[in-house]
């Protein structure tokens, strides 16, 4: 196995490029601008092309339905109403807003999906008992559990970012609970014989060989379940009135659609920005946890 | 007395292991598979002792039945006069795969200190055995690195420093060197006879290599095909200590083709059935 930065500065024909001798941190950065611009490119094009062979199937080209690229940009520097905040700070606030929410839904989601994940890989009973139930829970609409959960969480006087929290963590604690029983039943069945052979309790079992081979396969699932706890916090605004977050504005922004689109769009842009946020911040975490000869799981 | 119990031989106190008509059978119905049948068998402490058999023929099986992995279903176990489940909650034995199964997460010092964390040494007491047993097995100044860096060689080499790093009796290896070429392989085995001669270990040792277990051992047993059973048995007598001179040695080749014909004895009896 070779050092994987190193890995990755060589293309597959063992030569070097301007692109591969860069600074692997300037290389992700040119990447990222790359693809954006692309996207843009190809956006601005099909606008242009689509009108002049008169096309309007799938999307007609014109600025009601595809703002310009600048104009959504544009938008996101203008008053959201006359003498008001401009659009980029209103859409920040909401951001960071359902952000706080989507935060307490991860980290509720990640406690017990991890934990459901010990717990099967300790009882088999536990699994066969329970695994039919968490897998029911992910075929029921979120839109169906979320109205229960706004109704019985006022009764028990849950505060609205709490009742939000716990939408986005009914979405979340899934891919954590998979995986984490995945990467827990991981090591090689030799390693747990060598386990057997010092006599080494359950827990010590769980902590020095079951949890540190199960942490790339957690995080792969935390990066899941991090955007998913955006899409849950954003979803669970929905039913609970909430006025402050993501949700709300991407509603109103959308009704607002026939007029500004462009707005709608920046909303969309800043959602999408929240997510990228979240995972890179779980991507830092795991870059310290988890060592770099690890990172992808076998 | 007339009961049956009289009728077995009285327990020897004093022996590293003893087996009494020990059987193992996997499965049930059209699956069932007997393993081994009436293995008897006693190793006195400090004895460097091979098995070597046929590929399916419960060698290892039975080490993993002295080693409390498994267990018999029929006769009886004993090691350091106990029952091998106590022998086990005892940390009597220290055990080396073929795989070293390293944790590729800790350095190399800290993989030989994984038994003595969870045993409860403490760190002082961690740090000082692990630095002995890598000085044993002359890793020393690998002592920080990754598992990944090292040679499969080296790897094992760690392995059973981790094995012996809390000082167990009993030294079972499953096939150790199976996966090592024949260069390096010869120096593990030359490294193993020295940790033998320079502690009081017993060793119980898996192999298919019929120099190997000639080079290595006291006493060679021969397992027949399935279900095993122990066909012959070889007490190698040569001269300690061995080196290399050993394996140019007319009594070493003697007893290679004495272990070898046994082996052939074991086809022939296939065939003539």
């Amino acid at each position: 196995m070779t050092d994987s930065s190193t890995a990755q500065h060589i293309n597959d024909q063992g030569q070097t490029n301007w692109y591969t001798r860069l600074d692997p941190r300037v290389r992700r950065v040119v990447a990222f601008l790359g693809v954006l611009a692309t996207l843009v490119l190809l956006w601005e094009l099909y606008k242009v092309v689509a009108k002049a062979l008169d096309v309007t199937s799938p999307v007609r080209p014109d600025n009601r339905t595809m703002p310009h690229s600048w104009d959504i940009i544009w938008a996101l520097f203008q008053p959201v109403r006359r003498g008001g905040e401009l659009l980029i700070v209103t859409l920040t606030k909401a951001s960071l807003f359902t952000l706080g929410e989507a935060l307490l839904g991860f980290v509720i989601g990640a406690v017990v999906g991890f934990t459901l994940g010990v717990l099967f890989v300790r009882s088999e009973l536990a699994e066969r008992a329970f695994m039919p139930y968490v897998v029911a829970s992910q075929t029921v609409p979120i839109l169906a559990i979320a109205p229960m959960v706004v109704i019985w969480g006022a009764q028990l006087g849950m505060g609205q970012q709490l009742r939000v929290g716990l939408i986005a963590a009914y979405i979340t604690f899934f891919p954590v609970a998979i995986n984490t029983l995945r990467g827990l039943r991981s090591p090689d069945p030799t390693a747990m014989e060598l386990m057997r052979s010092y006599a080494a309790s359950g827990r010590a079992v769980l902590w020095k060989l079951q949890v540190p081979s199960a942490l790339p396969y957690i995080f792969t699932a935390l990066k899941v379940s991090a955007t998913a706890s955006v899409v849950g916090a954003i979803i669970g605004e929905l039913p609970t009135g909430t006025r402050s977050g993501l949700g709300r504005a991407l509603l109103d922004f959308s009704q607002q659609f026939g007029a500004r689109p462009e707005k709608l769009y920046a909303a969309v842009l800043m959602s999408a920005l929240a997510g990228i946020l979240f995972v890179g911040l779980i991507t830092l975490l795991e870059h310290r946890v988890v060592h770099a000869a690890r990172r992808q799981p076998a | 007395m007339t009961s049956p119990e009289s009728v077995t031989p009285p327990p020897q106190a004093g022996l590293a292991i003893v087996a009494r008509g020990v059987g193992k059978t996997f499965g049930t119905g059209a699956e069932r598979v007997e393993a081994l049948r009436g293995i008897d068998l006693s190793i006195t402490p400090g004895e460097f002792i091979s098995l070597i058999g046929p590929s399916g023929c419960g060698k290892s099986t039975l080490l993993r039945l002295i080693g409390d992995l498994t267990q018999p279903t029929s006769g009886t176990l004993e090691v350091n006069d106990k029952n091998p489940h106590q022998a086990r909650l005892d940390r009597d034995y220290g055990m080396v795969f073929q795989k070293a199964t390293l944790l590729d997460w800790r350095t190399v010092a800290k993989n030989v200190e994984l038994p003595l964390e969870v045993m409860g040494f403490n760190s002082s007491d961690r740090a000082t055995r692990a630095a002995e047993m890598l000085d044993l097995v002359e890793l020393g100044r690998f002592r920080d690195h990754y598992p990944w860096q090292l040679s499969g060689g080296m790897q094992q080499r760690v392995a059973i420093a981790r094995a012996l790093a809390f000082r167990p009796s009993l030294l079972l290896m499953d096939e150790p060197f199976g996966a090592l070429d024949e260069m390096t392989r010869e120096l593990m085995q030359q490294e193993v006879l020295r940790i033998w001669t320079e502690t009081d270990l017993t060793i119980v040792f898996v192999t298919h290599s019929i120099p190997e277990a000639v080079f290595l051992s006291n006493r060679v047993l021969v397992m027949s095909r399935r279900p095993g059973q122990i066909a012959d048995v070889i007490e190698t007598g040569l001269p300690q200590p061995r080196d290399e001179d050993t394996r140019e040695s007319p009594d070493y080749y003697a007893k290679i083709t004495e272990v070898r014909e046994a082996l052939r004895r074991l086809d022939r009896d296939v065939l003539e059935t």
